[in-house]
Order: C-alpha cells, then structure tokens, then sequence
C-alpha cells in the first residue's frame, strides 16, 4: 500500500496526514492533478477512518422547495425562474404544511427546505412557514434557508443577520443548510451568477449563524468553469471559518447538472471528479467533522464507493427533490432507508441513522455484514 | 494472510481458489484497486484503454429458453415476438456503417422454428454489406444444433463458412448447473457452453467470455465459473476479453420471486478487480458502462478493466430490464481520457485501428 503511495508521487503528503499536518494548497493541487484515483481516496479513507471509524451516517428528512422564484438567475441553475415564467410556482404556508401533513406517518426527523430569492414575499412569509411546520410536526429538525436567503430575508427584516437569525430561530428555525456556497472566487461569481451575494459575504453569513448557536452545513458547486485553484482557495477560506468560529457539520461537494442551464454545453462531471472532491475535500479540511456523498447528485453507486474515499454520510431518503431534477439529474428522486441501510452495510460500514446534529437514533449493525 | 497473497500476486504468480476467496472476504476495495491495477500493468504496458463501435442487433426476442433473470424474452406461444426483416436489418447495417461501426454483435432469443439455413443466410447477407458479425453465443449455437439436428462442430463450420467472424461470450451466466438448473434450466449446461467455445477456439474463431452475477449463486460457484474459463483458456487460449456485469433484476421472474436484490457498484467493482487479479491468462477486461453507468464505468478503468466495451448504437437486453444509458464515442473518448488513459478505437480481436 504505501509502495503504491510512493509510486504515486504522494508519500510526502502520506507523512503529513499520518502526521495528522495540516496539507498546504500545494498539496491540495497536487493531489486534483494526481491521475491516481486509487492513491488519493486511499489518503482520503485514512482521514476518514481516524475521524468517523467504521459508521456512515443517513437521515430520514423531507426536502421541500417552497418556491423556485427568483431574482438571481444563476447560469448554473435550472431550477430559478422570473415570476411570470409559466414554470414559476410559489407554495402557500398551507400547502407546505399539507406537505409535512402527508408524510406524518413517517419517521421523518428533519425538514431539509430551501428556496430562491423571491422579489416579493413578505418576511412574514418566512415566519410563518417555519411555524405552520412546527404546528404540524413539531418535533422535527428544521434546517432552512442558505445563507443567501439568511442575507435577503435580513434586507426584508431590516435588522441585522443576528437579529433575524434569533427571530427565525423563534419561528422555528434549527439548522442552516450549505448552499448557495457556490464557489466564492468573485472571477467565477462574476461570471455564472454576479447577482448572487458574493463569496465573503456567504462567509459572514455563515459565522454569524455558528455565533448565534446554529450549526451550519458547507458547500461547492464543483465542475463548471473553476480552476482547481480555485476550489482549493474554496476549501481554504472554509477551514479557516470553521478555525474561528466551528459551526460547520459537514461540507457537501455539489457536482454541477448542466441540463436546462445556460452552462448547457458544458460536460457533466465524471466519476473520476466526483470521487475527486470529496477525497481531496476530507484531506483539505481536516477540522471539518463530516464529508457528505449526496448522492441525489452523484448517483448511489458512487455514492456508495465514495464511502471508502472519504466520505462517512450518504444524506438521506430525501423524496421530491426538484433543483437538482430540473438540470437533469437521472437519479430517483427518493431511495427508501431500507436501500440506504443496504448500500451503506454492502460496503462494509455500519450504517447510522442519524439526527440533523449527528446524533445517533439507530445503529443498524446488525442488518448485514456489517463490521464494527 | 492477505498479506501474502499480495506478495505472490506482486510476484506474478497465479492466484488459487482459495486466494480468492481469502481476497474477496479480507481484501478492502483499495487493495483490490491496487492488485488489479498491477495485474493490468502488467499485461498492458501502455496506459491505452480500447472501445470498439457497434450495434447489438438482436434479431428475434422470440425464446423458449425463459430464463428467469431475463426481461428481453417472449415465448412463441405469446404471439408478441418479433423477428426482424431483411429492410431493417439493412437500415440498421446503414446507420452503423455510417458511425463508423466496424461489427454487428448479432444475438437473439432460442426461436424454435428456424433453421441453421436461416442463420447461415443471415451471417451472409450481414457480411454481404460490408461489416463483420460477431455473433451467436454459445447457447444459441447449441440450439441451432438441437433444432437442426446436426453438431456442434458442423454448426460452427457451416457459420464459418456463411461468413461468421467470432463468437460471443453471452449466456455464461454462471457456469455451473446447480446455478443453471434453477434460473436458466432450458440453457445449455456449463459443459455445452465451454464445449461450444472450445470447438470454436479450435476452428480458429476467437471468442469473448462473460458472467452474470448478484442473483442466486454462491461466491465459491463464481470462483467456479472463473476457474472453468481460466482452464479453457489455458488449452486454447482463443478467448480475447472477459465481462463480468451484475444481473439486471427489473421486469425479471427473479424479481418478481423476491430472491435476489440489486447488485452495488461497491460489488462491481470488487468482482471485476478480483477477475483480473484471477484470470492472468486473459489479455482484457472489459468494464460493463451499460448496466453500471459511465461514472462506475470510468472508475471499473482503476480497478483492472482495460477496455470500454462497445459504443452500443443499440441495446435492447438490458433495457428493458429497466437500465438505460448512453454514451457517444466521443462522450467515451472524454471519459477515458479524464481517466488518465489514452482511448483507442480497436476490432473484435483487439487490433487498434485509427
């Protein structure tokens, strides 16, 4: 094994991660130009076990998009619309609460939902969705709102991030999800989507949050016109957030769909860079506690390999996932516990059930071969 | 124990049935990744990855086999079959003519009317067009054989003669009756499968080798099946490429049966390493993009495939088992490239063109 690292040309990076050194952008460059797949996710597996040991984490959650409205109209998404596109649609409090409703019967434990930045709904919208939610199933873990939306429903609120933050976590707030990260390089941003809250300002967003006590998820949206200089600068201005403030649970790396996007004649990633990201991910930001494989984006197969190249959570069971599908994504839209449990236990890990915050619900160890 | 096992595969030495067993139990996926890349190293020397491009054609899905891992079949009976003209058949040679096609994989269900006269003018009026035919697996010869009432050996020589190029690795399935008796008990056993290649192997005909796996069989009977071909392959050395998939379990009788469940790609790729790793007098082995999709596919490249299979103008067997991707020849060209290996056009028998 590490004869193959050192024919790899990465034993020096071997040293550090057994070392347990922080790895420099260099390394981080080297290791997204290394043509050796197998090298990199073994360093990344190292990372992974020392951190997570044998367990891969699921949710049971419900995705709800409560609308696709918005002001933004990034090149790299399908999903946004103008209000007056026939394909524009915006859902009353009461039909996201029938949403919730429907699904009771399940052991749903977080409500995952996220929207565009509408021109205008009322901050009360907001409020009012979080509560209708709460109302109806009100044990669940709300995580809501990127910290793009965070920033306009301030603009709305007319306070500052803190004071709305504390006002949503009134209504119902819990968590916040990790999109919307993009890539913050101002280079890309100017290009796919300048209208977007730029890359320093996600940051702040995000920091504010973790200040006020919410635990906030990370993102990239990788495969589209960036440099791998630029992901890595992505990735370093994460890892020195998550040294101030510690907020972040988990990074998410999001491969770009190009299907119905004004990035139409652009490739979709292969799995070479999906496998990729989430590798030199695990191995770049070592203070981050989890590595996600969502595999809405990058299929369940990979998903399930992607367990042994760093990652030590598949997402969850997730149903009617639309922003992803509207670019063409040919993933189910929902795969039941039972397939996650399988794919997780197939590939030799324990599968976790788990809450929003990582806490434990159920240990499925004993489902099949799995090994402790 | 493994570590020993990693020495004698590092040595070049042959992998027993025990090894591999020991290997699929022990070894985690990257210490396969690593030994079938070394196998596949060392067979191959430069970092080229082949494709060939051609049309599955499958002249008729009228069968009496009813295979239970099958959705492509319709029995006679049923009226619902269909068995292709002359017209479509040529327009299809056309279209793939036009692509750059240089074979039609010619396959089809058990009919049980047709004559070998029928398939002999079929081999012909193919060949008449300009494009070899790769065709006729190993079950569907044995039939011809049975229906006609002539060997084995005067089947193949007549095909020979009609124009066949090569043969085929399908209905392998698993190579062993236990296996063969319950899923597919209207197929030629295991030893008329390896008969048929062997006869072909000495008439001069190179053919592939393939398994399907995930459903009811063992791991100790795949090491059966890989072990058979490998002895085979030892006498004749006439098999240029081995392709193992998992079974495709939508719209199957097995399915409905509940028995089996979908294969993983975690499984795929274990599998295929391990098939490199054991079968060292194989030259190629081909990833299965068509029932694993091109992120699995491109990544089977690290895990001891060397070859992308077919751009598969058409497919038809696996789709309606409800998988269905597909890739243009440049779409495999992009992967195999990103992949950190040179794509090269080849024929049947591995010889690059362009």
């Amino acid at each position: 094994m590490k004869n193959h690292i050192e024919l790899a040309g990465l034993g020096d990076i071997h040293q550090k991660v057994l070392a347990g050194e922080r790895l420099s952008l260099s390394d981080g460059l080297r290791l997204y130009q290394s043509p050796d797949i197998l090298a990199v996710g073994w360093l990344a597996n190292l990372v992974r076990e020392r951190i997570n040991g044998n367990k891969a984490y699921f949710i049971y959650n419900q995705h709800i998009n409560y609308s696709n409205v918005c002001t933004n109209l990034c090149k790299f998404c399908a999903f946004g619309r103008k209000k007056e596109d026939d394909l524009a649609y915006e859902m009353s409090v009461e039909e996201v609460k029938e949403k919730v409703r429907q699904r009771l019967d399940e052991p749903i434990v977080e409500i995952h939902m996220v929207g565009g930045i509408h021109p205008d709904l009322p901050f009360s919208y907001y409020t009012e969705l979080l509560r209708g939610i709460k109302e109806v199933r009100p044990e669940v873990h709300i995580q809501a709102f990127t910290c793009v939306e965070i920033a306009h429903l301030a603009d709305l609120c007319g306070k500052p991030i803190g004071n709305t933050l504390e006002i949503l976590r009134e209504a119902g707030l819990d968590s916040m999800p990790g999109g919307g990260a993009e890539v913050f390089s101002s280079r890309i941003r100017e290009r796919t989507c300048a209208d977007k809250l730029p890359g320093k300002e996600w940051l702040e967003v995000a920091q504010a949050a973790h200040r006020h006590g919410f635990r906030t998820n990370a993102t990239m949206l990788y495969g589209h016109i960036e440099t791998f200089e630029e992901r890595l600068e992505h990735l370093d201005a994460l890892r020195r957030a998550q040294d101030e403030t510690g907020g972040f649970l988990a990074f998410i790396p999001l491969a770009f769909h190009p299907k119905n996007t004004e990035l139409a004649s652009l490739s979709s990633t292969t799995g070479m860079d999906d496998l990729k990201n989430i590798a030199v991910a695990r191995l770049m930001l070592d203070n981050f506690d989890h590595i996600k494989a969502y595999w809405v984006m990058i299929g369940p197969k990979l998903a399930q390999i992607a367990l042994s190249f760093g990652a030590d959570d598949l997402d969850g069971t997730v149903k009617e996932e639309v922003i992803t599908h509207m670019a063409g994504a040919e993933t189910d839209q929902a795969i039941g516990s039972q397939t996650l449990i399988r794919l997780i236990s197939e590939a030799g890990r324990v599968p976790i059930e788990r809450t929003t915050l990582y806490e434990v619900i159920n240990v499925h160890d004993g489902d099949r071969k799995a090994r402790v | 124990m493994i570590e020993q096992i990693i020495d004698l595969i590092s040595s070049g030495d042959r992998l027993n049935d025990d090894h591999f067993l020991e290997l699929y139990t022990g070894a985690d996926l990257h210490q396969l990744g690593f030994l079938a890349d070394q196998t596949r190293k060392r067979l191959h020397k430069e970092k080229v990855v082949t494709y060939v491009i051609d049309r599955n054609i499958n002249y008729t899905d009228i069968c009496i086999s009813a295979c239970k891992f099958c959705a492509f079949y319709q029995l006679p009976e049923t009226g619902k079959g269909y068995l292709l003209g002359r017209d479509e058949l040529r327009k299809k040679i056309d279209e793939t003519l036009a692509l750059g096609g240089t074979q039609i994989l010619l396959q089809g269900g058990l009919h049980p009317d047709l004559k070998l006269d029928y398939y002999e003018d079929l081999v012909s009026f193919i060949k008449s067009c300009g494009i070899s035919v790769h065709g006729f697996s190993p079950p569907e010869i044995h039939h011809f054989s049975a229906v006609s009432r002539v060997s084995v050996v005067e089947v193949i020589d007549r095909l020979i003669a009609a124009g066949l190029d090569s043969i085929p690795g399908g209905g392998a399935e698993i190579l062993v009756d236990r296996v063969r008796d319950l899923v597919a008990p209207k197929k030629c056993t295991a030893d008329e499968w390896l008969e048929v290649m062997e006869t072909a192997h000495q008439k001069g005909l190179r053919t592939t080798a393939t398994m399907m796996f995930g459903h009811i069989e063992t791991i100790e009977e795949r090491v059966e099946h890989l072990s058979r071909l490998r002895s085979l392959q030892d006498r004749t050395g006439g098999f240029t490429a081995f392709i193992p998939w998992p079974f495709q379990a939508n719209n199957t009788a097995l399915y409905d049966e509940g028995t089996s469940f979908k294969t993983s790609g975690w499984e795929y790729l274990r599998m295929l390493a391990l098939s490199r790793i054991y079968l060292d007098n194989f030259d190629n082995v081909q990833a299965s993009w068509v029932t694993q999709g091109p992120k699995i596919a491109q990544l089977s490249l690290h895990f001891g495939a060397n070859d992308f299979g077919s751009t598969m103008i058409e497919e038809n067997v696996v789709a309606a088992a409800g998988v269905s991707f597909s890739l243009s020849e440049k779409e495999i060209c992009r992967l195999v490239t990103d992949a950190g290996f040179i794509p090269r056009q080849r024929l049947m028998d591995y010889t690059i063109i362009n």
